[in-house]
């Protein structure tokens, strides 16, 4: 029906729809893209009784607002931010009713990078590949959020159960990213592995939601020339000719050709999705389980 | 449960034949062989036995010289079963090769002719006469890696990248052929251009290059 609808108003400054993601296309060149927070659209979703595969929008730094075409539940998540209905202040990380031509808006981050916007019934886009994703990389889903663009949601079904207030952990003002070796550790110098173990890295502005790259001492290899393209993982760090590390996240590129020294943790890319530029990111190296 | 090796247990990697097992995280093999023909039997071994459900992976994404194996429960088993692996070399599927229609048009066929120190008008009849395959896949969704050119006709890449191929453009780099689904920056050869549909997510499937899927490229047109 088109008066379940949302339009949007204030795009912010890269606002997306995000799921879980399309992954199981990797070896057709497919990238597996969703929400980079995924906790924190995990949580949204709960808060408005979605299951949780239900596509969300991601905010970047700014938010966005939105005027859904008739009564709406909705839940922001991740990134703390001021949320207004009606230009009246709303809770963050509680569900919140917005009336029918309403303006919702959701502010710029207090801390971190990324807020979570879910609405009861989820945003409705068609589905590419299973996914309602937008994948930066590829261009797979729909395009990026744009003034005037109008999203058509979902019906709730309301057999999820609603959570009402959830905690839930805030930004980092460190990033520890604990990192197994491997597999092209042996591209590099002995040296280059301490360096990546105890040197201070920072969050590079030129992050995005393929990558997490980062300013620091650069990691020097043993071995010169060209590694034949292989697969690459959720969480490599990839190591381009600069000798600086990018973590890769969901956008990531699905086989590469620069050694990858070693691989974060999929529990601590969260933390990497959101931590603002210029964050101190220590790379702690652990024991394979 | 096998005693880990000290220190980096990269050294985990289970050695046979060429064949080496690297572990990737927790959840995660590179399986690395010592040809692309290794690669290729490999791969549909994997499929092989991922279809007869004797083996549980989320992704398995072949490459140049590897497998990927990824969303595996326990990849340390695996990287010890492995080298135990008989693994059939591997043999053309008994499906029909896809026909790509080529316009040989590219503004790269002078150049690479000269490389290949032939006629230009010789390229399209090499180019045509070859039975490729889709070695992998990667660089944009639907974009092949095309294996099947005997080993004297590999091309460097351009020394300057073009800021955008358009979309169709039929192309040489290295060992393999590949065609653009969309038009995006690159630097390969650009030996002509065809109509054909690489990529379409609305149809079913939504690449028409898969990896192992067989290709002829068909000329067409005059040029």
């Amino acid at each position: 029906m088109t008066d379940r609808a949302l339009a949007v108003v204030r795009a912010g400054a890269l606002t997306t729809v995000q799921d879980q993601g399309r992954p199981g296309h990797a070896h057709l060149g497919v990238p597996r893209s969703g929400a980079l927070d995924a906790p924190a659209a995990a949580l949204a979703n709960r808060l408005v009784g979605n299951p949780v595969e239900a596509a969300v929008l991601e905010t970047t730094l700014n938010g966005c607002t939105v005027r859904p075409r008739s009564v709406v539940t909705v839940a922001v998540t991740g990134a703390p931010c001021p949320v207004t209905v009606g230009g009246r202040p709303a809770p963050w990380g509680a569900p919140v009713r917005v009336p029918a031509g309403a303006l919702l808006d959701i502010g710029p981050a207090r801390a971190g990078v990324r807020s979570y916007v879910a609405v009861a019934g989820g945003v409705a886009v068609d589905p590419v590949l299973g996914s309602r994703s937008t994948d930066l990389l590829s261009g797979l889903g729909p395009p990026p959020l744009t003034d005037g663009t109008v999203l058509p949601l979902g019906r709730p079904d309301g057999v999820h159960t609603r959570v009402d207030v959830v905690p839930h952990p805030g930004p980092p003002s460190e990033l520890v990213l604990r990192v197994t070796p491997g597999p092209r550790d042996d591209w590099f110098t002995a040296s280059a592995l301490r360096t990546l173990a105890t040197g201070t890295y920072r969050v590079s502005s030129a992050s995005n939601r393929i990558g997490l790259r980062t300013d620091g001492p650069s990691l020097e290899r043993a071995v010169s020339g060209e590694l034949p393209s292989e697969g690459m993982v959720l969480g490599a760090v990839q190591v381009p000719p600069d000798g600086r590390p990018v973590v890769f996240l969901a956008d990531h590129p699905t086989t590469g050709g620069y050694p990858v020294i070693a691989v974060v943790r999929g529990a601590d890319l969260p933390a990497a999705a959101q931590a603002v530029p210029g964050t101190p990111v220590r790379f702690m190296v652990v024991r394979r389980r | 449960m096998k005693a880990v090796p000290a220190a980096h247990d990269t050294q985990a990697s289970a050695a046979t034949g060429g064949t080496r097992a690297l572990p990737v995280g927790d959840h995660a093999l590179l399986v690395e062989v010592s040809s692309v023909a290794a690669a290729q039997a490999l791969h549909a071994e994997l499929l092989r036995r991922r279809a007869e459900g004797s083996l549980s992976a989320a992704e398995i994404v072949p490459a140049a010289r590897t497998v990927l194996l990824d969303g595996l429960e326990d990849p340390r088993r695996l990287a010890e079963q492995l080298p135990g692996w008989e693994i059939p070399p591997h043999t053309a599927r008994a499906e029909e090769a896809i026909e790509i229609p080529v316009r040989y048009d590219g503004p790269d066929l002078a150049d690479v002719a000269a490389l290949w120190a032939v006629p230009e008008h010789e390229v399209p009849a090499i180019h045509s006469a070859a039975e490729f395959r889709v070695a992998f896949c990667g660089f944009a969704p639907g974009f092949g890696y095309l294996t099947g050119l005997p080993a004297r006709y590999d091309v460097p890449r351009r020394a300057t990248p073009r800021t955008a191929v358009p979309a169709g453009s039929v192309a040489l780099a290295g060992p393999y052929t590949g065609v653009y689904p969309r038009s995006s920056p690159g630097g390969w050869q650009l030996i002509g251009t065809t109509d054909a549909v690489l990529w379409d997510h609305a149809r079913v499937p939504a690449a028409l290059l898969a990896p192992g899927t067989r290709v002829r490229f068909v000329p067409v047109g005059c040029s």
